[in-house]
């Protein structure tokens, strides 16, 4: 079995989720039009026309949702390669190039701040850090943000986009999985919200631990999340997907998400929601 | 003398198979016990639950009371087969998430009245599949890693052939976590590593070893507890043996458990697992907002 896993140099199965990027005009895969690049810049990266979600940034995604004035946290964690893992090349050029690339130790950011008048803490996933994929850094930095949640009495968001475990990290990253989920028991004990925001797209050991863990499991439209990648299901079970499949709306027809939210909208669903379980009576 | 013959070309001997791939022939022997041999060898009274009260029965996944030395306890094990039929009936043993909830179920079911938990563990992976996605596979395992985090009562996982993933791992989040010496624990399987990072999956063997996910390495990794000694060959050499070393070790750790009080048991499982795997040192910050 294979967890779904994009990386950097492998060819995307679905080319529809490509930004075809032609100097200041980019073809949305929504609408099929042509759309001025400053458009969709100045609309969080939503498509003006037709409404499809591009892909945000760990860095937009924080500032979007925090007031000026939050706080990074939690950044200086580096991956030690515990299995000196060596495929077509090392991984540790690998992390090296990607780090350059990026200016991240690797694929998560932590930040504390304000949402509206609520404190919160926010870890947020960076897909194009070795396709946001969780080894022992990213595990490590959610479990710091869900433990100056628990010590602060703060609320914690995840926001998720990842190809799922990091396979260059082997047994060390599939323990991130019960480490994450270890703490966010705690959370639950206390009392503490967690709200987990899925975004395109979420595989894997993410799925299959603290984006699918939260008090609220909400995602952006047309997300891709699942836990076995489309092509594993289909060599598998030999037939074609139906349309649609692993997207938010699916995932919201049967059951796993509590609400689809549009981007624009996100902040204030998150504050008012967080205002809901935090209220006193 | 014969050594001295080699041709004067380049020659065309085949890599050494790594050791890690001998493990993993060992894990996947077809004559292997499976979770319900141990299950049947070493408990008493097995009495069998059935269902997840949400959507079936998984035939993948083995849930139940039983005994063990005398004491009740709960026991599970996900189902293999043998024959080509059963297995494919077994979906070859990969559990659905309704087999997952099954064991929670179960296990939850054993923490109401005080009994120990035991899970044995050789699967694959947790099924990939349509109705596995509809059902909310993620979800299950998720949940399952969660519960088992918390539950008040001991709890000893075995990996017995293959630990596959989330989907041992949704079995595996326990007081104790053995391996057998010839079994493997991985994040992924040598396949679909190969054709991932090699794009070639005739390089299985050497996925399989830079992946390191013998009990041996796994152990040295601190990503389980203890690793349990199998019969000279492997365990299906002979399996009465087997069913012998495992039963001592079992025996010594719940008796190590069953000393603790549960807040004592409760705390060391959570510090365990907090502060496992803790790969990364701390160096400069990269990021710049
Ligand atoms: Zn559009």
């Amino acid at each position: 079995m294979t967890w779904f896993k994009r990386d950097d140099n492998e060819i995307q199965p679905n080319d529809d989720h490509e930004v075809k990027t032609e100097g200041l005009w980019v073809k949305c895969p929504g609408c099929r039009k042509t759309i001025w690049k400053a458009d969709i810049d100045a609309n969080l990266q939503v498509c003006p026309n037709c409404g499809h979600h591009f892909k945000f940034s760990a860095r937009e995604r924080i500032e979007n949702l925090l007031e000026p004035g939050f706080e990074l946290v939690d950044l200086d964690l580096v991956s030690t390669d515990p299995l000196e893992f060596t495929d077509l090349k090392p991984y540790k050029s690998r992390l090296a190039q990607t780090q350059k690339k990026t200016g991240l130790n690797d694929a998560i950011i932590n930040a504390v701040g304000r949402m509206g008048d609520l404190d919160v803490i926010l870890s947020v996933m960076e897909y194009g850090f070795i396709g946001g994929s969780m080894g022992a850094v990213v595990g490590e930095t959610i479990t710091r943000a869900a433990d100056r949640a628990l010590e602060s009495r703060r609320p914690l968001i995840v926001v998720s986009a990842s190809g799922g475990a990091r396979m260059q990290e082997g047994i060390a990253s599939l323990m991130q999985l019960a480490k994450v989920s270890s703490v966010l028991a705690k959370l639950d004990d206390a009392k503490i919200p967690y709200i987990s925001l899925i975004t395109d797209p979420t595989y894997g050991g993410v799925t299959a631990s603290f984006a699918m863990l939260g008090d609220l499991n909400i995602a952006e439209p047309g997300a891709l999340i699942g836990f076995a990648g489309p092509r594993v299901i289909e060599q598998t079970i030999r037939q074609k997907l139906p349309e649609g499949f692993q997207r938010s709306e699916f995932l919201l027809e049967h059951g796993f998400l509590d609400a689809i939210v549009e981007r624009k909208d996100l902040k204030s669903y998150l504050a008012q929601s967080l205002k809901w379980m935090t209220e006193k009576a | 003398m014969a050594e001295n013959t080699a041709p004067k070309s380049a020659p065309s001997v085949a890599p050494p198979v790594p050791e890690a791939w001998v493990k993993t022939e060992l894990a996947r022997h077809p004559q292997r016990p499976y979770p319900m041999d141990y299950i049947e060898a070493l408990f008493t009274d097995f009495s069998e639950i059935h269902g997840d009260r949400q959507f079936g029965d998984d035939p993948a996944m083995a849930a139940g009371m039983a005994r063990f030395h005398g004491q009740p306890v709960a026991v599970i094990g996900n189902l293999k087969g043998r024959s080509l039929k059963e297995r494919v009936a077994r979906k070859f043993g990969s559990p659905d998430p309704e087999g997952y909830r099954k064991a929670l179920r179960v296990m939850k079911f054993a923490e109401k009245y005080g009994h120990p938990i035991f899970t044995f563990i050789d699967l694959a992976g947790a099924n990939p599949g349509l109705g596995a996605e509809e059902r909310g596979q993620g979800e299950a395992i998720a949940r399952n890693l969660l519960e088992m985090s918390r539950l008040r009562v001991p709890t000893i996982a075995t990996v017995t052939g293959e630990g596959g993933s989330g989907g041992a791992l949704a079995l595996a989040v326990a007081d104790r976590v053995l391996m057998l010496e010839n079994t493997i624990y991985s994040v992924i399987s040598p396949e679909g590593c190969a054709s991932i990072m090699w794009k070639d999956a005739s390089k299985k063997q050497q996925a399989a070893a830079a992946l390191r996910y013998t009990a041996t390495d796994v152990k040295r990794l601190g990503c389980v507890d203890d690793v349990i000694d199998e019969p000279q060959g492997g365990t299906h050499n002979d399996p009465a043996l087997a069913f012998e070393m495992v039963n001592k070790k079992l025996t010594q750790h719940l008796a190590a458990l069953q000393s603790q009080s549960i807040e004592d048991l409760l705390a060391a499982r959570y510090a365990k697992f907090r502060n496992i795997a803790q790969f990364y040192t701390v160096a400069g910050v990269a990021a710049s907002a």
